[in-house]
């Protein structure tokens, strides 16, 4: 059959380049593996000074998880704060507690904040051994990384397909070879069709490998089935495997193949719920129902972190198979560019 | 020759590319198993005539007909070999990998494809040089491979775009005894070049100038009727530079 000759030799071609084989399997593991180190690093210590804070409310404080320091002037903390000794300071005027913080970096201010609120000694506040926490989803002990892990899977499985699919289409095209192709009885429909199966082949692969590795060695959190996360990872890939091609018609070459990647991958990243979306400006926030990546994160997650089924991912499922179908039919539309029939 | 069936017939053909127009009511019959040569500076529009030809382009206007049957269709893409002027190969496969890919497209299978891989290796003398990957050889090897690949499917019109250019004249002079024995087996061979000493071996000619077609027929009636001794001057009378 024609379309497995055409499988065959796109296979052949992704094993001789070895290269790329190393891009699009390790790139993946070692950012995934980096981010994890970053993500899940110990919890910053913050340090804290106190000025001039009478003995008796020092005693009270727990001082636990911070470096304290005690002042005599506020002169003296103001200059430690200036150089990034100190990320903050208390004070005592009159009967108020005024809190001075650096506040340059807001992931340093918010441990600050959330260390001082909780070493304070608070009367009016519900004691915390009496409140019981319940989670509906997750535990207390899931990490960033867990929240965003799902995301950033799909994310670099898009990103890297896209990019070999749409250049591997590129040097088709300015080789030649495209046009050798239909010089032949090969039809256009073929032409797509053995792309979509020869990378998706390849992309079952690379997707089982990456999610084996986050989930079974980075200890990504998995509530849900192995399977179903392969399931939308393929899907995922898949359109962007489609979305690759296409636009690789609307580049002459590589850099302009790479220019895509500010204009098409890099604003998904926003939009998918790396960043809460409800925070968005509400004029923006069309843009995410029509990213890929934004389905499958969501479809991600719900198998990942909230261990969802078939029966809530398949509407995330179907709409990325629209979006497949969808750059299938233009590609085949604009290789009538080459080819009428 | 007079009486042999016509293969390809161009009717009013004309071509243009936004306002640049590239042919210009082109009307042209090529019989069947004669060796056409189209003769003309690059730029005069012999690619875009040969592709319309192969199927891969369609004229804006008139038509271009293949054994009776109007371009493009697939069925009659079958029966085209083509060979393009750029090298149309993947160099990360062997000579043989691509050989075996582009049969398979045109259905070729298990020890048939074995013996027509062999059989057009031979022709174009690249036996030796099968396994090697293509990145490996060099710009002859790689026309001769484009040749070899365009015959592999025993098609009964060659269309060839500058078939020779980059071969050394020892293999050109093979490649061209090649094409005889193809004629000699009744096939059909369009083939374009812009060089004049090879336009004599050809069975006729179309010269072809700024997209218009300004002389066809054998190479010695078209130095008769300019009085030149060679192509070359026959042609520069035809476009109407000399005189």
């Amino acid at each position: 059959m024609r379309v497995m000759a055409l499988v065959k030799r796109i296979l052949r071609q992704l094993v001789r380049d070895k290269r790329t084989i190393g891009l699009l399997i390790f790139a993946p593991i070692l950012v995934l593996t980096m981010l994890y180190f970053v993500f899940n690093g110990n919890d910053y210590i913050p340090k804290i000074g106190l000025v001039d804070v009478p003995e008796l409310l020092v005693n009270q404080i727990d001082t636990e998880g911070a470096q304290v320091t005690t002042f005599a002037t506020e002169t003296e903390a103001k200059n430690k704060l200036a150089i990034q000794e100190l990320d903050g300071y208390l004070k005592i005027e009159g009967n108020t507690p005024t809190i001075v913080l650096e506040g340059s970096d807001p992931s340093v201010t918010g441990a600050t904040m959330k260390w001082l609120q909780n070493a304070l000694p608070n009367p009016s506040q519900m004691e915390e051994s009496n409140l019981n926490i319940g989670y509906l989803h997750g535990s207390s002990d899931m990490g960033q990384f867990d929240y965003f892990g799902p995301v950033l899977l799909g994310f670099f499985v898009f990103f890297f397909v896209f990019l070999i699919a749409g250049v591997s289409f590129l040097r088709e095209r300015t080789t030649g070879t495209l046009e050798r192709l239909l010089a032949s009885p090969l039809r256009k429909w073929e032409i797509v069709a053995g792309y979509v199966i020869g990378f998706g082949l390849f992309t079952m692969i690379q997707s089982t490998i990456i999610t084996a590795y986050a989930i079974y060695v980075l200890d990504m959190v998995m509530e849900g089935a192995f399977f179903y996360v392969l399931l939308i990872i393929l899907m995922l890939a898949l359109t962007a495997l489609t979305l690759g091609i296409l636009l690789s018609s609307f580049a002459h070459n590589e850099l302009q193949m790479m220019q895509f990647i500010p204009i098409v991958v890099v604003p998904q990243v926003f939009f998918s719920g790396l960043f809460n979306l409800e925070t968005v400006a509400e004029w923006l926030s069309w843009i995410g129902v029509l990213t890929p990546l934004y389905y499958a994160a969501e479809a991600l997650r719900d198998v990942m972190v909230r261990g969802y089924g078939w029966n809530d991912i398949y509407p995330n499922l179907l709409v990325l198979a629209g979006f497949c179908l969808l750059f299938i039919s233009i590609n085949i539309m604009v290789l009538r560019k080459y080819r009428k029939i | 020759m007079k009486e042999s069936e016509v293969c390809v017939s161009i009717k009013n053909v004309s071509k243009s590319f936004g306002k640049h127009q590239v042919l210009k009511d082109i009307n042209l019959d090529i019989n069947e198993g004669e060796i056409f040569g189209l003769l003309g500076p690059s730029g005069a529009g012999k690619t875009t005539l040969v592709k319309e030809l192969a199927g891969l382009d369609e004229p804006s206007k008139g038509e271009n007909y293949l054994f009776h049957e109007k371009m493009p269709s697939l069925n009659l893409i079958k029966r085209i070999g083509y060979m393009a002027q750029s090298d149309a190969l993947y160099e990360e496969l062997s000579a043989k990998e691509n050989l075996q890919f582009f049969s398979e497209l045109y259905g070729l299978k298990g020890q048939k494809q074995a013996q027509r891989i062999e059989e057009v290796m031979e022709l174009v003398k690249l036996s030796g040089d099968i396994t090697k990957l293509v990145s490996n050889y060099s710009g002859g090897m790689k026309r001769r491979l484009s040749l070899a690949i365009a015959l592999l499917h025993e098609p009964e019109l060659l269309i060839l775009d500058e078939p020779t250019v980059g071969i050394d004249p020892v293999l050109r002079k093979s490649i061209w005894k090649a094409f005889s024995d193809l004629k000699a087996q009744g096939k059909t061979l369009i083939v374009t070049t812009h060089v004049m000493d090879e336009a004599d071996k050809c069975d006729r000619l179309g010269l072809i100038r700024d997209g218009k077609l300004i002389a066809v027929g054998t190479p010695e009636e078209l130095k008769k009727q300019t009085n030149s001794v060679t192509i070359e001057e026959a042609f520069l009378v035809f476009g109407g530079v000399e005189r």
